[in-house]
């Protein structure tokens, strides 16, 4: 790491994408699959509601797709700041 | 050829794969033990993780779980898969970087301390010894059911399979041969789920069979559940009960899983910082291609069974005794499954005789309670192609398949806990002298000595193998995830703060525990009883977890705070963990 500017730069970043991640990862899970539930009970798929359905598959799913892309931003970053391995 | 000769021949010719996996990857030097080398490909490593973390639990018991109680116990399906989104992100690719062998070990350096990394040791072997307990009795009842030979010689069969390649390829022999039982316990897993989406739903795919029509009906198939458990006076497959509570359940076993540090260490056994991040994702993938079908299994399941008790619907006959099916009793041997005529009409009546309605509906019929008396959720899985009368061979496959998920785990746990001792202890506290090949012996020991402990703690269970995940979980979740959390987000937190508050966290997190179910688990020795009425706040010992969290984050912040900053080359640690340039190979240990 050759600048303090930078490291500090690199690291706000990675906490950046970490808590918009963190976000999304409450509301699928916490959010639509147990406590907001209600509001979308309107929304109908195959016999029940869509929270029923972030419940027990669509936050994994939502899950594996914000680990894939926060490794994805990362290794460019890291590329980005000069502190990827080599 | 009869059912057990099959079963031996299935589960014999994937015994044998593991022990040619074994041989062929055999342990060199501690670092090959510890971390395989630091040589594991990451979708390779994702897929051993998905086998680590995947126990009897998750294989034999979780469609069970979801199955008897539906839209509720979503919490294990978002639980157990929400907390590696934690581990990619906070954890993994640091730890990674950080480059040594144990988790101890880094709380030990990033903290300074020889006595954080004492406390940290006994957190993990707390952790790891109460959860290998399961997986060895699960081992055991696995092969005494499936090879018919009692339970004792099961659970002894069973270790002698961990003890050959654990021992013998520490880290890198377990990484292998997990692969493969990966791959075991994902086909078994999988093909009669295929079977049963099939006849239900004509959806070859079981997870989107669950959101498909039901053949017979003509109506989505949770619609047909519904209605059924409905007339039969069972709570609905897919109401929520109390949203609070069933958050912080999910919310204790995501943390927890975080924390687990036979997980944790998996992630040392890539080549590179990048390498951990994708793994994490990969692992997440093998793993939710079980978690996926999971609550298929389940919400099927659960129909088929209430279809095979009411054959002519709920407003006809019961089935009669003489006509269930034969799996009814080859599992009645087992005490698992029971039925009992209390009316001595000659059918069996299934139904929620706990239930007012129904009470009085069965007093019209005739019926005298409930007499499918016993239905251990367990079996479900293990009996899953008997009930969709699939063919021998499959049943074989799941026998298979549930002792890779077990022996999976197993190792993984054995590797965390003879790494605590050889690497932790008597390297780095007791005889720092010791050399290369001496701790690799010691590691050799230590792990033979943990299989020996297992064993006889598989055999002598202790009161409490229940209540031993929920103790697992919550420590880690109260212990170790802060501490390894705040040692890279935060350069603040100094020696004392972290001591404090994986102590705080660890002590209140088992008084909890105890004072509901009891010191140590002894029965009858609990303070109160256990029971939602006592419970402080209406947290229930299970959820406790995320609150041992917060009191380790606020005690390590408070003592912090009130003392000296960390010295400056702790700070240049917290640095360098935090870049992935320099992570190289395994570094000065």
């Amino acid at each position: 790491m050759a600048d303090k500017s930078s490291a500090n730069a690199y690291w706000a970043a990675n906490k950046r994408i970490i808590t918009i991640s963190l976000v999304i990862w409450f509301f699928c899970s916490f959010g639509f699959g147990i406590i907001l539930r209600p509001l979308i009970a309107g929304i109908g798929i195959g016999g029940t509601d869509l929270g029923f359905w972030f419940a027990q598959q669509g936050s994994i799913l939502v899950f594996i797709l914000l680990i894939f892309n926060y490794a994805r931003y990362m290794n460019s970053l890291d590329r980005e700041h000069g502190v990827d391995e080599q | 050829m009869d059912q057990t000769t099959l079963n031996i021949i299935v589960v014999g010719a994937s015994f044998a794969l593991y022990f040619g996996i074994a041989i062929w990857a055999r342990a060199g030097s501690t670092s090959e033990f510890y971390a395989a080398g630091r040589g594991v490909h990451p979708v390779l490593n994702g897929m051993a993780t998905a086998a680590d973390w995947m126990s009897a639990a998750s294989f034999i018991s979780m469609a069970g779980l979801i199955a008897f109680v539906g839209y509720t116990n979503s919490s294990f399906l978002m639980g157990w898969t929400g907390g590696y989104v934690l581990m990619a992100m906070l954890l993994a690719p640091y730890l990674r970087k950080f480059g040594k062998f144990t988790v101890p070990e880094f709380i030990g350096d990033r903290y300074y301390s020889t006595t954080a990394r004492v406390v940290a040791v006994i957190c993990l072997i707390v952790i790891s010894v109460t959860y290998v307990i399961g997986q060895m009795t699960g081992a055991g009842v696995a092969v005494s059911r499936f090879l018919e030979v009692d339970a004792r010689t099961g659970l002894y069969i069973a270790s002698a399979t961990v003890f050959v390649y654990a021992v013998l390829g520490g880290m890198k022999g377990i990484t292998y041969t997990q692969v493969a039982q990966y791959c075991v316990l994902i086909v078994a897993y999988t093909i009669p789920a295929v079977f049963i989406s099939l006849q239900l739903t004509g959806n070859p795919i079981p997870g989107l069979g669950l959101f498909s029509t039901h053949t017979g009906t003509g109506e989505p198939l949770l619609v047909t559940l519904n209605g059924l458990l409905d007339d039969l006076g069972f709570n609905s497959y897919t109401t929520s009960t109390n949203p609070w509570l069933m958050a912080l359940f999910t919310l204790s076993l995501m943390i927890g899983t975080a924390g687990l540090p036979h997980v944790i260490i998996r992630f040392f056994t890539v080549p590179k910082v990048a390498d951990a991040r994708w793994s994490a994702g990969w692992a997440l993938v093998f793993i939710a291609l079980l978690y996926l079908t999971a609550p298929a299994v389940g919400a099927m399941a659960r129909l088929n069974i209430t279809t095979t008790m009411w054959p002519e619907g709920v407003e006809g006959q019961a089935v009669a005794v003489d006509e269930l099916p034969d799996w009814f009793q080859t599992w009645s041997v087992t005490g698992l499954l029971k039925v009992e005529d209390k009316n001595g009409d000659g059918r069996i009546q299934y139904y929620n005789d706990g239930n007012a309605d129904m009470q009085a509906l069965a007093a019209e019929r005739g019926w005298q309670g409930n007499e499918l008396v016993t239905f251990n959720r367990d079996i479900l899985v293990l009996a899953n192609p008997e009930i969709a009368q699939l063919p021998g061979w499959v049943i074989a496959l799941i026998a298979a398949g549930g002792l890779a998920a077990a022996l999976s785990t197993a190792a993984g746990l054995l590797l965390a806990i003879s790494s605590a001792i050889s690497h932790d202890l008597i390297k780095s506290t007791l005889n720092p002298g010791i050399s290369e090949k001496g701790e690799l012996l010691a590691a050799r020991i230590s792990m033979a000595g943990a299989i020996a402990l297992a064993t006889y703690l598989g055999l002598n269970p202790p009161g409490f193998a229940a209540q031993t995940v929920a103790l697992a979980f919550g420590l880690a979740a109260a212990s170790l995830f802060p501490a390894l959390m705040m040692g890279i987000f935060s350069k603040r937190i100094n020696s004392a703060g972290a001591t404090w508050g994986m102590l705080a966290g660890l002590i209140v997190t088992c008084l909890y525990l105890f004072t509901y179910l009891g010191w140590f688990f002894i029965p009858g020795t609990n303070m109160l009883e256990n029971t939602a009425s006592n419970y402080l706040f209406g947290i229930p010992p299970t959820h406790f977890g995320p609150i041992g969290a917060l009191l380790n984050f606020i005690v390590a912040y408070a003592v912090s705070n009130a003392t000296q900053e960390p010295p400056q080359e702790i700070q240049d640690l917290v640095e360098s963990v935090r870049i992935p340039r320099g992570a190289g190979g395994a570094t000065g240990h």
